[in-house]
């Protein structure tokens, strides 16, 4: 078995502002996507979302207030899931919300120390 | 109560306490001794009340009693004395001066020092659950044998090799530390547990053995709540769990022995008292901000005391599924989850789910499946009991299969 990292990518503002419905509606698909890979034994790491805003560091200790409005592939969380192939990490990550809204799912297996 | 009632009773409710104080007291290496002190007091009491009837307190006869043979044994074995009496001696001066001390406050406080001895990880967990019965409930070999469907050699052998570990361990039997609840605690809740399920979800057809047994683990649990250092809010979740399962254990049951599920049980049957005290004991749990995984199958056990259907239970239901999959995965639990999606979300998707599961040698499994497809494939649904029926190893388990295939033969 190996960990693969899903990072969750979408625009800024990629979600218009949502009903308290929509909203709950949405975390719902989060959930069950997510109690469905617990289901099957093959989480590591629920992870987390990430708060919008944030800083980035540069070299010369320059920091800028980021990552900008522009950057159409913001972070916005990540999941841990543990299976034996590339194959199936991406056959799980088709099942995330995330693509339904225009964002995207990155698939990178992690190398243990 | 007569004295053919008595005496039993006596000996399960008066046994653990004399024998967790008395083994408390001589330490671990020497369970055996306090075995065998109290063992020969309920013998002797067994045979002068038969022949002089009832003392007019039979509690505090077998205190007496077994106060004194303790301390005709610590004069007559200097060896022992020297051994185990250093620190009584400071503590009193000489052996003749012992006081064993039969209070309510230290019986609790050593019986919670024997549970905390006992659910020690170095002894299986089967081994945890066969000495907590044997020791902390009162339960014989071969009660112990026959509530878990096996020989008393086994149970014998199993005991034996747990108290011989412990001795090799050194397991200290002492009132534990905030450090030792904080590590050990975990183990012991999970003993509990364990034990409740052995006695709700036992093949066994004796009905009131398997009622003791949630009884007792359930009274173990409610020891940990009388004490305040241990009186956290997973340990109220648990008993609240425990309390909730237990108001339906008159409806589960037919009279036959056979297993009655859930939708069809008759909800006038479930103890309302008992479903209060869970009530109680969840509000008691919830605080703190530790959510544990009794804390959500507690909350989970608690919509099911509303039986009938609704969107929004099954909902909540698998919201609470999805949160206890992700702390703690069990095949089980990953079962009765796609139960409740394909009540919240619908059958088809909980036939993809299903599948993704592929816990193909599992029979509830291929029950679970077989259940999905009624009303989308019979071929299917009756190709999965027919697998479920293969795989059950139980009587009970086999007889709900065969309910469910007849029933399904006569829709088709």
């Amino acid at each position: 078995m190996k960990d693969f990292l899903l990072v969750f990518r979408n625009e800024f503002n990629a979600l218009p502002k949502a009903s308290a419905e929509e909203l709950q509606a949405t975390t719902k698909l989060w959930m069950d996507w997510i109690g469905s890979i617990a289901a099957q034994n093959k989480l590591t790491d629920r992870g987390n979302s990430l708060m919008s805003g944030g800083k980035v560091v540069h070299p010369k200790n320059i920091i800028t207030d980021g990552p900008y409005t522009e950057i159409k592939e913001l972070i916005g969380g990540y999941s841990i899931i543990k299976v034996e192939t590339y194959e199936e990490a991406v056959e799980i990550a088709k099942g995330c919300p995330i693509l339904q809204f225009g964002g995207n799912v990155e698939v990178r297996e992690v190398k243990h120390m | 109560m007569n004295e053919q009632e008595l005496i039993p009773h006596l000996f399960r409710t008066e046994y653990r306490k004399i024998v967790s104080v008395l083994c408390r007291l001589f330490g671990i290496e020497h369970i055996e001794i306090a075995e065998d002190i109290v063992s020969d007091t309920f013998l002797q009491a067994s045979e002068l009340w038969g022949l002089k009837g009832l003392p007019e307190n039979p509690t505090a006869w077998l205190y007496t009693v077994s106060k004194n043979k303790t301390k005709d044994y610590l004069k007559r074995n200097t060896l022992f004395n020297q051994k185990i009496s250093s620190e009584i001696k400071y503590l009193n001066g000489s052996v003749e001066e012992i006081e064993i001390d039969l209070s309510i406050k230290n019986i609790q406080d050593s019986q919670l020092a024997m549970m905390f001895a006992v659910c020690d990880s170095c002894v299986s967990s089967e081994a945890q659950i066969g000495l907590s019965l044997n020791i902390l409930c009162g339960f014989g070999i071969e009660e112990i044998s026959s509530a878990f469907l096996t020989n008393k050699e086994v149970i014998y052998k199993r005991l034996n090799r747990a108290k011989e570990k412990l001795r090799t361990e050194k397991i200290k039997i002492e009132y534990p530390s905030k450090r030792q609840i904080q590590t050990k605690l975990e183990n012991v809740l999970t003993t509990i547990y364990l034990l409740f399920n052995e006695g709700y979800f036992s093949s066994s057809r004796d009905t009131s053995m398997r009622k003791d047994l949630c009884f007792e683990s359930m009274r173990l649990n409610f020891l940990l709540i009388e004490n305040e250092t241990t009186n956290l809010p997973q340990v109220n979740a648990l008993m609240s769990l425990m309390c909730f399962h237990a108001s339906r254990f008159d409806a589960r049951i037919d009279g036959d022995g056979e297993i009655i599920l859930y939708e069809d049980q008759d909800s006038d049957l479930w103890n309302q008292d008992l479903i209060e005290k869970g009530v109680h004991f969840l509000t008691q749990a919830s605080t703190g901000s530790v959510l544990s995984k009794y804390h959500i199958e507690a909350a989970i056990a608690h919509w099911h005391t509303q039986q009938k259907d609704s969107l929004e239970k099954w909902e909540e239901i698998l919201q609470l599924y999805n949160k206890l999959l992700v702390l703690e995965y069990s095949p089980i639990i990953a079962l009765n989850r796609t139960f409740a999606l394909a009540k919240a979300n619908g059958k088809e998707e909980a036939i993809l789910e299903a599948e993704k599961l592929n816990l193909v040698d599992n029979h509830l499994y291929h029950t679970l499946l077989g259940n999905l497809h009624i009303g989308i494939d019979s071929k299917k649904a009756l190709e999965h009991f027919k697998k479920a029926l293969n795989l059950a190893k139980s009587t009970v388990d086999k007889n709900t299969i065969i309910k469910n295939i007849s029933k399904l033969q006569k829709d088709l």
